[in-house]
């Protein structure tokens, strides 16, 4: 067994920005441990651009945005294990690992930041009844293949979901010679970037299909041909409407679940709405002194916004590591149209800087307002031309508006329609 | 010319070969698909049925109450998943109550011991997730669950171990008898001559079977859909939970499975084409809705896969097992639907026996019962798993990670005797894959280390056999 301050689990990009403001805030003694054999997460396979444009104002790829974290956190001489697998997570904070040098890893840390992301829906998680043939693959995978592996999963191609790697991978197929028939999406908007609905479909002529779903995957041994029809407003298919595309993959975008296996045996509290921990202004889950950011926490649209969240988890494990304690304080509570927020508790007296808090809504909002309360008082009332469930959108809680309303119980975050 | 033809590799052709390897015999199982558990063996409900089921005095009863008997030693003796973990055949009225004492008739007919009848209250104490709405059950302490796949892998493995001999990719096309046994012409375009065949071709028993006898038989696919729920679904029963048996079978259960995941299904519906498993909306729907009546509402987001597999159902609705009445030396395993799981170490066993008697066969002195499974990385403590990393680095290195599969189990899947040629043969030797992300994440990995191992182009591995070829081209 070896002691540690500070173990940050998983090497993407949330927990290298993590671990690299711990640093900055004195943390010395971290650890990251990550299960792949390089550091950089999901990132090294979106080999598109449209990265960091926020963090470092320009255009980087995925790998691109990466390798800045990387070079920060090798220069700072941060200790990072590869091929390293977290088997467990107790909740006084022990860890089990292995990896083929070290072998089973027991480390008793201090504090934990859960940096594991997501992991994709799979065919499974929608019960889209028919053949189990080759050549349906999430969206994801199809990417680590051609982008990583280089191997084409198929040349004739349906996508069913609108998710951002969905659209990517629409292009991505095109751009490699394969026919990517449509883009099926379940709901009347798409759950994905607006740029890379112009960017991915518009200018590759791929046809959008919202309302739309896959009913029956057919084909022995391979895919031959799934059939697709207009769904109601329950989402379910309309009889009458269904439509046989022949295509020899399926590619899924169904939506990304934040992967909370090791958080759920540690005991920590996970939201119904993201799958992921309920967590204060500090990023802190129920258990004192393990946190969470990224998308473990709840599924981002943009990498920029993961690390600004992340440095924040590290801070705030450098401030606990340092007896500086949060423990909460008032609810801040989603309300009409907003699914969730994070954090979902805060502290008014730790709120020193204006403070971010993320949420997505639940459907489409034209010409409408976010509003929120302090109790009874509304404080902040935004006019926003658009909202969507795509995007996930922030308010920044001002420490004056703490003190100005000191008997506050609750704080409201509410779409409004004036 | 060889002594034994067993045609089929699914868990009775393969339970078999295993006890045929008791013998000195030489012994050969023929299989289409490219591994063996690729037709009704690998998707069916995993039970290990009581035995009250079925008719007294039927063949079903009979191999039903044996094979059970039989399975304790046998799992270990395989090393294979098994849990005598109990069932419930459950009913909601006095109607059903009356129907219950009839099936508790038939299985004290029959021989089944540890058979109890419950109220409702009753079954409820022993399984907390019972509906309110069930007022009475059949409690059966000896049902079981086993994992099917591993089962018929076990027995093939052991077999081989033993010195019987698998063909894979090697249909039959045709027999034709001769004066000392038979000539079988093969889809390879070879032939084989055998002095005697066991027919164990499932769904297609009745086409081998009428290419030898008079004595025609018909099989009728009848498609049963599942649906498979993550381990963790709060809804998971220790028990198999039945609901009243109809004319079309043993109806929904709800059940865990020997590894631990949530099962509910099947229905039941004839189909015309043999290889149709396909699932349908309406299928899993009802799966869904029937199976709530038992236990109450399931948890559906929590679905992580469905799968339909095929009984191989004779009009007769009785196995028909032994020597054809018109072909000396050619033995059917026809029909053999539920309980045919839980039937096939007895009926392996008395097929064995019956070709043995024909051939006048003398016992193999080296045959040895044991067989050993690939390690279960999840499964040890912290001390082997330590252990083991330091003997072979490749422990340490997890590939998939719902199920906790290292690459040292995986390469070891590959290796072994009648190892793992595709994706699908990998997932059921291990676990790799059949996690909650359904192999999202591993299926790369597992590609690379298939490649590594086999040495074969990456773009020619499959999922499950030729023409379910994973990847399109290289990219250039």
């Amino acid at each position: 067994m070896q002691n540690k301050e500070l173990v940050i689990i998983g090497g993407g990009p949330a927990g290298l920005a993590a671990a690299i403001s711990a640093y900055e805030a004195g943390v010395r003694d971290i650890l990251v441990l990550e299960r792949d054999g390089a550091l950089g997460g999901i990132l090294n396979q979106c080999i598109h651009n449209g990265f960091g444009l926020h963090t470092f104002k320009e255009e980087l790829t995925g790998p691109e945005y990466a390798q800045r974290f990387v070079d920060k956190a090798q220069a700072l001489g941060i200790e990072v294990k590869l091929n390293t697998m977290v088997l467990d997570l107790s909740s006084t904070r022990l860890i089990t690992a292995v990896n083929p040098v070290d072998g089973l890893l027991e480390i008793q840390t201090g504090a934990i930041i859960l940096a594991m992301g997501c992991r994709e829906r799979p065919r499974g998680a929608l019960n889209i009844p028919g053949s189990r043939c080759a050549g349906i693959f999430t969206a994801g995978t199809a990417q680590r293949l051609v982008n990583i592996d280089g191997y084409m999963p198929g040349k004739d191609v349906v996508i069913l979901g609108s998710g951002d790697i969905g659209l990517i991978m629409a292009r991505r197929m095109t751009l490699e010679g394969a026919k990517v028939r449509a883009v099926v999406e379940l709901m009347p908007y798409s759950t994905g970037l607006k740029r890379n609905i112009v960017q991915c479909l518009d200018d590759y002529g791929i046809p959008l299909l919202l309302s739309h779903t896959v009913t029956a995957i057919s084909g022995q041994k391979r895919v031959e041909s799934v059939t697709i029809a207009q769904v109601d407003e329950n989402r379910r298919p309309l009889a009458g409407t269904e439509q046989r595309i022949p295509c020899d993959t399926l590619l899924l975008s169904v939506g990304l679940l934040p992967e909370n296996e090791l958080s759920r045996k540690c005991g920590v509290a996970l939201s119904g709405v993201t799958g992921g921990p309920v967590v204060n202004e500090s990023l802190q889950t129920s258990i004192p002194g393990v946190f969470a950011c990224g998308n473990v926490l709840h599924v981002h649209d943009l990498v920029d916004y993961v690390s600004a969240e992340s440095a924040l988890a590290g801070e705030s494990a450098a401030a606990y590591l340092r007896g500086d304690v949060s423990d909460g304080g008032l609810p801040i509570q989603p309300e009409n149209g907003v699914r969730y927020t994070v954090p979902a508790t805060v502290d008014p007296a730790r709120v020193r800087q204006p403070l971010e808090v993320r949420f997505r809504v639940g459907s489409v909002y034209k010409d409408s307002f976010i509003s929120v309360y302090f109790g009874d008082q509304r404080e902040m009332h935004i006019k926003k031309r658009i909202l969507t469930p795509g995007e996930m959108e922030k308010v920044l809680l001002r420490p004056e508006q703490f003190v100005k309303n000191p008997d506050c119980r609750a704080i409201r975050i509410a779409v409004e329609q004036d | 010319m060889i002594d034994v033809a067993v045609i089929g590799a699914g868990v009775v052709g393969c339970a078999a070969a295993r006890a045929l390897s008791r013998y000195s015999l030489a012994v050969c199982v023929l299989e289409k698909a490219s591994d063996v558990a690729e037709g009704t063996s690998k998707a069916n409900s995993g039970i290990v049925h009581a035995g009250y089921d079925a008719l007294p005095g039927s063949q079903k009863a009979r191999y039903n109450a044996r094979g059970s008997a039989l399975f304790p030693k046998l799992a270990a003796e395989l090393d294979v998943p098994y849990r005598r973990s109990g069932s419930l055949v459950v009913g909601f009225s006095a109607d059903d109550s009356g129907r219950l004492e009839k099936l508790m008739d038939h299985g004290k007919a029959n021989g089944i011991e540890g058979l109890e009848l419950l109220d409702g209250d009753g079954a409820r104490a022993i399984c907390p997730q019972l509906s309110e709405k069930v007022a009475c059950a059949l409690y059966a302490k000896t049902a079981a669950v086993v994992c099917p796949y591993e089962l018929t892998l076990a027995f093939a493995e052991n077999a081989a171990h033993n010195g019987v001999q698998f063909r894979f990719d090697t249909g039959v096309l045709g027999i034709d008898r001769m004066a000392d046994g038979y000539r079988l012409r093969l889809s390879t375009g070879e032939q084989l001559e055998a002095r005697a065949v066991v027919n164990a071709a499932g769904l297609y028993a009745d086409e081998i079977n009428n290419m030898v006898s008079a004595r025609k038989l018909k099989i009728i696919a009848r498609k049963g859909e599942y649906c498979l729920f993550d381990r963790m679904a709060e809804a998971v029963t220790a028990l198999t939970i039945f609901q009243m048996p109809t004319a079309m079978g043993k109806g929904v259960l709800v059940t865990q499975t020997a590894d631990g995941n949530l099962l509910v299904g099947p229905n039941a519906m004839d189909v015309q084409d043999k290889d149709d498993t396909e699932t349908t909306r309406e299928g899993l729907d009802y799966v869904l809705k029937t199976a709530a009546l038992s236990v109450g509402p399931l948890p559906e987001r929590q679905i992580i896969t469905s799968f339909a597999g095929l009984r191989a159902h004779l009009e007769t609705d009785d196995f028909e097992i032994g020597e054809a009445p018109d072909a000396e030396g050619f033995f059917n395993a026809a029909g053999i639907e539920s309980p045919g799981l839980s039937s096939a170490p007895a009926i392996g066993e008395e097929l064995a026996r019956c070709v043995a008697a024909r051939l006048s066969a003398q016992p193999n002195p080296d045959f040895d019962p044991i067989r050993h499974g690939i390690p279960k990385f999840r499964e040890m403590d912290n001390a082997d798993r330590a252990r083991l990393i330091a003997e072979n680095p490749a422990y340490g290195r997890v590939v998939c990670r719902c199920e906790t599969v290292t690459e040292a189990e995986i390469v070891e899947a590959i290796r072994r005797p009648l190892g793992a040629t595709t994706l699908d043969g990998i997932k059921r030797r291990t676990r790799a894959g059949m996690g909650r992300c359904q192999s999202g994440f591993c299926t790369t990995r597992v590609l690379e280390i298939l490649e590594r191992e086999l040495r074969a182009p990456r773009e020619t591995l499959t999922k499950f056999g030729k023409g379910s070829e994973l990847l399109t081209s290289v990219r250039h």
